[in-house]
Parts: structure tokens; sequence; C-alpha cells
């Protein structure tokens, strides 16, 4: 028995240590994942980030350098601190919170100590870093926008979150990436990839050399430049016209889709989010709620699109064959059911036909041809699908497609929609006249408006509207090469067109004429509420203004839209009539238009729903005129874009 | 002719191959642990410890030659003189000794150091046998046991002078011989009854160890069909609480903080997770960083020279103490198990070739090679996976060093010599 003590020990020892073995090696082991190692440093090679041109090779957005004074804790000696405070343009409580931090995360590794120097700040601190141990510079590249225009457009980046992160592995902590407009939605060209370097460290964190030499490592791809389609002289032009309004300016070319002109007001200047300033200035920008300054209104405003949907309800009246274009319907400054006026009208001649149900603007003449369009069919389910199904090809009710990531689907009602709003066929065509002057349930957004002008102009095809013009050594996806055709038949278009037309020639839109140049457009005005202290009230309404030009080949389709800017020609007909002659002339003639538009503000019109007193809208209300000094400004501007023009 | 090959063939040579593998092992771990970096190896560069453990593996053989040459009843003979020089040596450290990492535990000769308590073990291994296998001798007589006890004692007080608690442990191996040899039963009970009651004092406090002292006895009292008297019960009690209020005052007032530490450590007494975190970077460091690295091996290993944690010397002391990590990362599940079954038929194998020995100095002495290689087996091992607290000795056969490396061979082939011998034995 007693040869037996040592012997059982041993075999227990044995048993025990390889239940431990297995306990640390199989059961709780995870397998090798070199990024989890923390024996193993990765080092990222970061690529230059794409540069976005203009549609005229105009450099919109490059880089520049950025520099960060970064702390090692160990090795930092005494040091003069008020000089160095003063350096950096830091107080002194600053200095010993953030030493204190870099300390606390790691006394050996670098921290960031000051971030985003200027080149200026850069230049003085490089002569006297010598004298501060512990501390270096480290060299970042940052965006440089070369131009003070297209922050909606053009996008910005920021810093990783954890979000994004976990939807896409590629990405670590403090890796950029695009955060709005081209930015955002090109990142994977623009950005290129990180090459990757592992790096064998030891415990003191110190590098001793590449991991396997170097098996595993990989160089870095170039992010690739792209060219957008926005035109910069257009676009810095319609931001100028947009200063002191709100609302949106979205101009196409017809032929190929191509986003020219893609205006948010108010807008920034894009520069004011890059580097130290950043946070600062996106915070600021983040909470104007009023203003809404991050809000793209050219691509997510959504609201009725009042007249100009009429000349859609003209084509699908035609296309349906309920209406032909020499019938005539009487108008008494309104449209009656019975005895009961649906919907009012203004003063023009009592009989209208389509031309001049057109560019009058008769509601009367649309609320007949919308009638007819549902109640050509037995039940008005029916005349509710066929209609909205002619609307969906134009682009509307559904998200279009275009390559930025932002936008709303704007709303087309359906058949099923009313059936389950009043019940099934327990409603009637005169329930929802108001979608036949495109108010009502009707909602649609200035980018969807200015591709269906497109689509007009075009007669009958549309190509998917996009940012991207090329790629280099790159193609662009085909879907914005291939068009999409409307459920109308081409020769319905030149009715309707030529009534488009005579908004200009004779109608609505007569006294924004552009001499020698063939515009086509439709005013709009849009009733609008809001809720004030949670009471419905109305405001001002909605300016807003379609068309293409010139009549035939037609060069630019665009929709403006003005808040609060009363009737279409008001200030959106101006705007847009501006726009096509900047475009297709390349200067104004009409410099009255321009002027007026200077000198005409509708800030007091937004800031009456906020002051809290009662406030008369629309008739009743009073132009702004811009102060002396701020008509003087915009006037600088425009001299100084003209100036560059020539 | 005939006579000389056969004599080739007494030799165990199961024992040999195990010994051989498991320094071959040893060494690839060793430059595995000590090659910094993906500079290309140079075997011989003699600066590096996987150089100069070559060196020592070269001697070994040379040493292993000579240990099977000399004739087996030198050993014996002159067990008394090796002890006694080897006692000497210890005592000189006093006087001639090199300061290492606060032990004074070495000679430094030129450029070699030697560290005299590692051939100690073997020098008292040899002196044991002898007295115990001397005809005077009966283990079962106070008078013999207190002579054994001294000549134990000798050696680990000596290394327990000079710091190097670690060795001092080692002497209880010899524990496990003299109880084979019939050492009286209740030094078995009293051993195990006081470990348990140090454990139990340190992991839950006196007054519960004292209660579940008084269960106990009670609980014997109705089990066992023989009855303690009750002032044995008394006295039993009396000295259960006397050991566990003296082990708690011996944990808190003795020790030194770092052995505090590491008993605390042991076992888990620090519950709050920020103090835990902290240990993690001071003292128990090793630990944690050697247990990271035996677990990122998973089942099969990462490859020979391919450990993360290896390369990077995340593990101090990886190359000696802590050679099992550098096992565990780069060989995985498979070759730390490897390692540890080698070992277990290892000292099987010698208490098997110690129990079929003719002479009682044979069995006795390899009883105690058995025993050493058990407790540095237990000890370092168990100590690497966290399972023992911290205690700095080597693994034998397989960590760096030369004094280790030699001191092992000594002690291993003097017994596989006189295992050779047993026939002459009469």
């Amino acid at each position: 028995m007693r040869q037996l003590l040592l012997f059982i020990s041993v075999i227990l020892v044995g048993f025990i240590f390889i239940a431990r073995l297995f306990y640390l090696q199989v059961y709780t082991s995870n397998p090798h994942d070199l990024f989890l190692d923390n024996a193993i440093r990765k080092v990222y090679d970061y690529p230059k980030r794409g540069f976005v041109y203009d549609r005229n090779g105009q450099l919109l957005v490059a880089n520049q350098p950025s520099y960060d004074v970064m702390v090692i804790p160990r090795e930092v000696e005494p040091l003069d601190t008020l000089e160095f405070c003063n350096l950096l343009k830091i107080d002194k409580e600053q200095f010993i919170k953030t030493y204190k931090k870099a300390y606390r995360y790691s006394p050996r590794l670098p921290s960031v100590f000051v971030s985003h120097l200027s080149k200026e700040d850069y230049a003085v601190l490089q002569e006297k870093m010598r004298k501060f141990d512990g501390f270096y510079i480290q060299k970042r590249s940052l965006r440089k926008y070369e131009t003070s225009i297209g922050a909606n457009v053009l996008g910005d980046i920021g810093e990783v979150n954890t979000r994004d992160i976990k939807k896409d592995p590629y990405y670590r902590m403090g890796d950029l990436i695009g955060r709005q407009g081209v930015e955002a939605s090109y990142e994977d060209i623009l950005r290129g990839v990180k090459g990757i370097k592992f790096i064998q460290k030891d415990r003191f964190n110190r590098n001793i050399g590449p991991y396997k030499d170097g098996e595993f490592d990989t160089i870095p791809q170039q992010g690739k430049d792209i060219t957008i389609t926005i035109d910069a002289k257009l676009q810095e032009y319609g931001e100028l016209l947009m200063q002191n309004k709100r609302g949106g300016i979205i101009a196409i070319e017809p032929s190929t889709g191509e986003i020219l002109t893609m205006v948010s007001a108010p807008t920034y200047n894009p520069n004011i989010l890059v580097g130290r300033a950043r946070s600062k200035n996106f915070t600021k920008l983040y909470n104007d709620t009023i203003a809404k300054p991050l809000f793209d209104r050219s691509l997510k405003a959504q609201y009725p699109p009042g007249s100009p949907f009429k000349v859609l309800n003209a084509l699908i009246g035609l296309q349906e064959s309920v209406v032909t274009t020499e019938e005539r319907f009487i108008c008494r400054r309104g449209y009656y059911y019975g005895r009961k006026k649906l919907t009012g009208c203004h003063v023009h001649p009592p009989s209208a036909n389509m031309n001049l149900g057109i560019y009058e603007s008769c509601n009367a003449y649309f609320a007949n041809v919308y009638r007819r369009i549902i109640d050509k069919h037995e039940n008005p389910y029916e005349g509710m699908m066929t209609w909205s199904k002619h609307l969906k090809s134009f682009g509307l009710g559904d998200y279009l497609g275009y390559d930025l990531k932002v936008g709303n689907k704007g709303r087309i009602p359906d058949g099923d929609f009313y059936n389950k709003w009043y019940g099934k066929n327990r409603w009637a065509s005169t329930f929802n006249i108001s979608n036949a002057i495109g108010q009502g349930e009707v909602e649609t957004t200035p980018i969807q408006l200015a591709n269906m002008v497109a689509a007009i102009a075009n007669r009958g095809h549309y190509y998917t509207p996009h940012i991207i013009k090329s790629i280099k050594d790159d193609t662009i996806p085909q879907k914005y090469t291939k068009p999409k055709y409307t459920t109308i038949n081409k020769e319905h278009f030149e009715p309707v067109i030529q009534g488009m037309f005579d908004v200009y020639n004779k109608g609505t839109a007569k006294y924004v004429k552009v001499s020698g140049i063939e515009i086509c457009g439709k005013t709009g005005t849009a009733e609008n509420y809001a809720k004030i202290d949670s009471v419905t009230t109305q405001l001002t309404d909605h300016s807003i203004f379609v068309a293409f030009a010139p009549k035939e080949n037609p060069k630019i389709a665009l929709a403006v839209f003005v808040e609060n800017g009363y009737w279409g020609s008001r200030f959106a007909g101006k705007i847009a009539s501006l726009m096509i002659e900047k475009h297709i002339r390349g200067e104004i003639t009409r410099t009255d238009l321009e002027d007026w538009i200077l000198r005409h503000s509708l800030e007091d019109e937004y800031a009456k729903r906020y002051s809290g007193e009662p406030f008369q809208i629309n008739d009743k209300t009073k132009l702004q005129v811009v102060k002396e000094k701020e008509y003087y400004r915009l006037k600088r501007q425009l001299n100084n874009i003209s100036k560059a023009t020539n | 002719m005939v006579r000389e090959t056969n004599r080739h063939f007494k030799f165990d040579w199961v024992t040999i191959i195990i010994f051989l593998l498991l320094v071959g092992f040893g060494y690839l771990n060793i430059l595995s642990a000590s090659h910094s970096g993906s500079s290309a190896i140079d075997y011989f560069d003699f600066s590096q410890p996987y150089g100069k453990q070559l060196i020592f593996i070269f001697l070994t053989f040379g040493l292993i030659i000579v240990l099977l040459a000399i004739d087996a009843k030198f050993y014996e003979r002159f067990s008394s003189i090796i002890y006694i020089v080897s006692m000497l040596s210890l005592v000189g450290l006093f006087l001639f000794g090199k300061n290492v990492n606060g032990a004074t535990s070495w000679y430094a000769i030129g450029g070699l150091t030697i560290q005299p308590s590692e051939f100690a073990k073997m020098a008292t291994a040899l002196a044991v046998a002898k007295h115990v296998s001397d005809l005077n001798t009966n283990i079962n007589t106070l008078k013999d046991q207190i002579k054994a006890f001294v000549i134990i004692a000798i050696p680990a007080i000596l290394v327990l002078l000079q710091n190097d608690t670690g060795s001092t442990i080692v002497y209880g191996a010899f524990f496990f011989v003299l109880y084979r040899e019939g050492l009286p039963k209740y030094y078995l009970t009293i051993g195990v009854s006081i470990i348990l009651v140090s454990i139990l004092s340190l992991k839950f406090g006196s007054i519960i160890t004292s209660i579940i002292a008084v269960i106990l006895l009670i609980g014997f009292h109705f089990i066992s069909k023989k009855k303690l008297h009750a002032l044995q019960s008394l006295f039993i009690l009396l000295v259960t609480v006397a050991i566990s209020f003296g082990i708690r005052f011996f944990y808190e007032s003795i020790l030194k903080p770092h052995q505090q530490d590491r008993i605390s450590l042991w076992l888990r007494l620090e519950k709050d997770p920020e103090k835990l975190e902290q240990m993690k970077k001071t003292f128990a460091y090793n630990l944690n960083e050697s247990e990271k690295a035996i677990s990122s091996g998973g089942f099969s290993g990462r490859g020979f020279m391919e450990g993360t944690r290896t390369t990077g010397k995340f593990v101090p002391e990886q190359h000696t103490d802590y050679i099992f990590s550098t096992v565990g990362e780069e060989w995985g599940f498979l070759g730390t198990t490897f390692v540890v079954v080698l070992f277990v038929l290892l000292i099987i194998r010698i208490l098997h070739l110690a129990e079929r020995q003719k002479t009682q100095f044979s069995r006795v002495y390899g009883y105690g090679v058995a025993s050493i290689i058990f407790i540095h087996f237990l000890i370092n091992i168990g100590m690497v996976m966290g399972l023992i607290p911290t205690i700095g000795i080597p693994l034998p056969m397989f960590s760096y060093g030369g004094s280790g490396l030699w001191a092992f061979t000594i002690l291993l082939f003097i017994f596989i010599k006189l295992d050779s011998n047993k026939i002459n034995e009469w």
C-alpha cells in the first residue's frame, strides 16, 4: 500500500493538469484572429482620398494636410508650459487635463494632444518643437474644399462611430467616412482601400519587427477621383439667388438625367466642417431647428406640388382619351358640384380649352378632366388605380433611385389608399378633387418635380437623375444611362408643352419671360399649414415653378421652390428664368429680375410664426426689402461670379 | 565482446528515451522563447540562451558517459562525502555567492554561473538513501526519523536563508521517500490535516475552520467504530484551532507582502474587480500573460516559432520557469498533453524501476529521484497554469539553465547506473 501513495499522486496530478489544459486551450480558447491578437500591432496606411471635380473640370474638393500634436507621456521632460500653451493656444488647465487623460490611456503609447493645427500654427510650432521632449507633430489628411458652395451636394467626412463599424468591419476606430452628399454616396470609390501592416510587438508595446515578414500585409489602393454632374457656376449663382430665402432649386439635364444644380437654402460653407472647428460648427448647424441648414430641401422637402401637377392630369386625360385638346369647360370662378363650390379659380376668360387651361392654370378645367379620368371606369377604385399608375411612371410617389443618400418618397394616392381612408368603394372622384390641382393627398419633392419636367421635356422618357458624371478608370452604373419610359404616348406631349410654352407667352409667367429663349413652364402656388402651439394655422403659400428650355432639344429642366414665397411667378418663376438664362446664355439680360430677387428677403415672413403674435398671410403681407449693406454684399458676390465666368 | 554489448542494453532505455525527448523538446521551446523578432537564427550564437543551452546539452552527453562509466558502488560509498561537499558549497554561498534576482544562489566562475542548490537535491537523495538503507537504521524509531529530518533540513534551511523558497519546498519531496520506507502513517494524516486546515483558514477564516473541525469530530464519533476518547477529541480540536490561528498570524504578520499577494491570488481571496485588474498588471502579470499564452494556443497550437506572445516576449522568464507557456502557445493542447504524459510516464517508470531494485539503497534513491522530479513537475506546471501559487522552480530537463540540466542529468543517470548494476548486487 505504501508504494501506491506517490504513484496515485502522479496519476492524479497528470489528470488534473490535462483537465486544466483542456479547459484553457480547448474549452475557453477562441480561434486565432490576427485583428484581435493584442501582441500584433495593426498599422494602417491610409490612401489618398479621391478628388471631386465639377462637370467642367473645376476642382471642388481636394485634400489638405493637418497637423496633430501627439504626446507620449513617459517621454515628456519638464518644460516651459506657459510658452507651450501659448504656442498651442490652450490654457494651463486644459494642458493638465489633456495630459492626464493621455497618461491614463497609456504612458507608453502616443495620444493626440491637440488636433488639427492650422498651417500657420504649425509653422510656428515646428521650429520650437525640439524644446518639448515627448511631444511630436503628426501629419494627417483632411478634406479641403476649393469652393464655398454645394455643401449639401459635396457633403463632408467625419470619424466613424460604433454603428458604422458594426455595419462594415472595414472601418476601425478613428477612420473617416463620408457623412453626407457625394462623400457618403461614393464613399467606397473616393476612399480607396487602406493598406495594413502587421507588426509584432513586445510586452512594452514596442515594435520588434514585421509579423511573419509581412506575409499578410497589404498595400493601400488609392481613392479614385470623381467628376460630378453639378455645374459649379450655376450652383453658385443659384445659391446666391436663394439667399435670404428658404427652399430649393434642382436642375436636371433632360437628355442625360444629370443633376446640374442642387441648391438647398439656407446652406453653409462646407469649409466650416473641416478641422478643429468641425464639431463646434456641426453642433451649431444641427441645433438650428428653425432654418435647418442640414436639411436638404431640394431632395427632402415634401409638399403638395400645386399647379405644376395639372399638366400631368392633362397628359393622363389625353392618354385615357377622356378629353380632347379642343374641348372646352366653363369656369365660373370655380368648380361646382351641384351647388357646392369644390374649388375656386381666379379671373380669366370663362371658357377654357386645354391650352388656356394650362397657361391660365384654370382649376375648374382640371377638376373636370380629373373627374373624367377617375369616373371613366365603373367604380372610382379602377380609375384611381389607372391615374396613379400613370403618375408613378413619371417617378412620383416613390424613391427615384438617384445616387444621393437622402430623399423622400412623396405620395401618390391610389384606389387602395382611399379604400383604406373612406372604406371600400365608399368614396367618389369628388371626394378628392383637390388632386386635380396638385393639392389634397398628392405630395412631391423638388427633385421629383424636376424629373417630371425632364420627362415632359423629353416627350415621354427620363433618365434616373444622378450626381455622378464619371469615375476615373471606371464606369458609372448602367441604370443612369438607360431611359425609363412613361405610360403616356409621345404625341400627347406636344399640346401640353405648347400650353406650358404659353404660360410664358401669355399666361401666368409672362412677366418673367426671357427674350430669345423659348421656355416652357408652369407656375405653382401651394397652400400650407403649420401647427403653432398645437393650432393648425395657414401660412403664406409656397412659391413653386417648374420649367424647361429650350422648347426643342431642351438643355435644362428645373423645379424651384421657395417656402412662403406666395404665388408661383413671384419668387420661384423669376429664379427659374434667371437660372435658365444663366445656363443657356451664360449671362443675364434680365438684370431687373436679378436685382429684384437680391433685394427681397423672406426672413421676416419666416420669423412670423415664431413671433408668438397673430400675423397676416398672402396678399396681406408686405414684401421685405433687404438692408443696403446686405444688398451690396450680395451685389459684390454677384460681381465675383460674373468676373470668374468671364 | 558479447558481454560488452549486453552491458549497453542493461540500461533502461525507456527512461533514457523519455529523458532525451524532454531535453530535445525543451531545447526547441527555449529556442523559440529566447529568439527575438524575425532575424535569422544563428544556432550557435552563444550570447543567447538557446545558444548556451545547446552547449549545455552537448556537455550533458559527456557527463552521461562519465556517470555511466563510474562504478555503481562508488555512489553508495561516497554518498556521505558528496553530501558534505554539497552542503559546504551551499554554506560557501554566504561568502562568495552572487546575488541574482534577490537570491544568493550562484557562484560566478568566469562567465559561468553555477547554482549549487540544484546539485544539493541529488546529494541529499544519496544521503537519505544511505541513511535509510543502513542496517542500523530503523525509520520507525524517533531517533532515526530525526536523523533523516536533519539530513533533509540542513540543505532546506540553507537555501531558505539564501532566499530561494522554491528550492526549500522541493525538499518536501523526501516525505514520499520516508513514507515508502516505513514512516508511521500518522505523519501522513497530520501532514494532510495541517495542509487542509491551513488552506481552509486562509480561505474561510479561523472561526469557520474551527466549526468545521467540531462538526467533523462529532461526525467521526457517530460513524467510526473506533471511538476517540473525549480528551483526545478535545486535544485534536485545540490543536486544530491553534494551527488555524497560527497560520493566519503567519500569513498576516510573517509572510512578506509579495508572498501574501501570491497566496491571495491563488486562493482567489480578492473579490474587488478593480483590484483584480490592478493585480493583473503587477504581481499577477506573469501568471496572467502565461495563462493567456497557453490559452491562445488552442487545440493544435500556433506552430513552432509562430506564437505571437512568445515572439513578443509577453511572458517574462519564459525560457526558464515559464517555458511551459511556450509549449502551450505554439504546440497547443496536443503539445502540452504530450509533455504532461512524458513526465507522468517518466516518474512512473522510475517508480517501477525503484521497486524492482535489489538493494534498499538503490530503491530509496530511486524513490528520491521520482519524488524530486514529481514535486518540480507539480509546482512548475501547476504554477504556470495558475493552480498553485507562484513558486519559482524550473521544469526538470526542460527549462533553460546549465546547472538545472546537469543536476537532473546526474540525479537521473546515477539511478540508471544503479539500476543497470542490479544483477551484480547480491
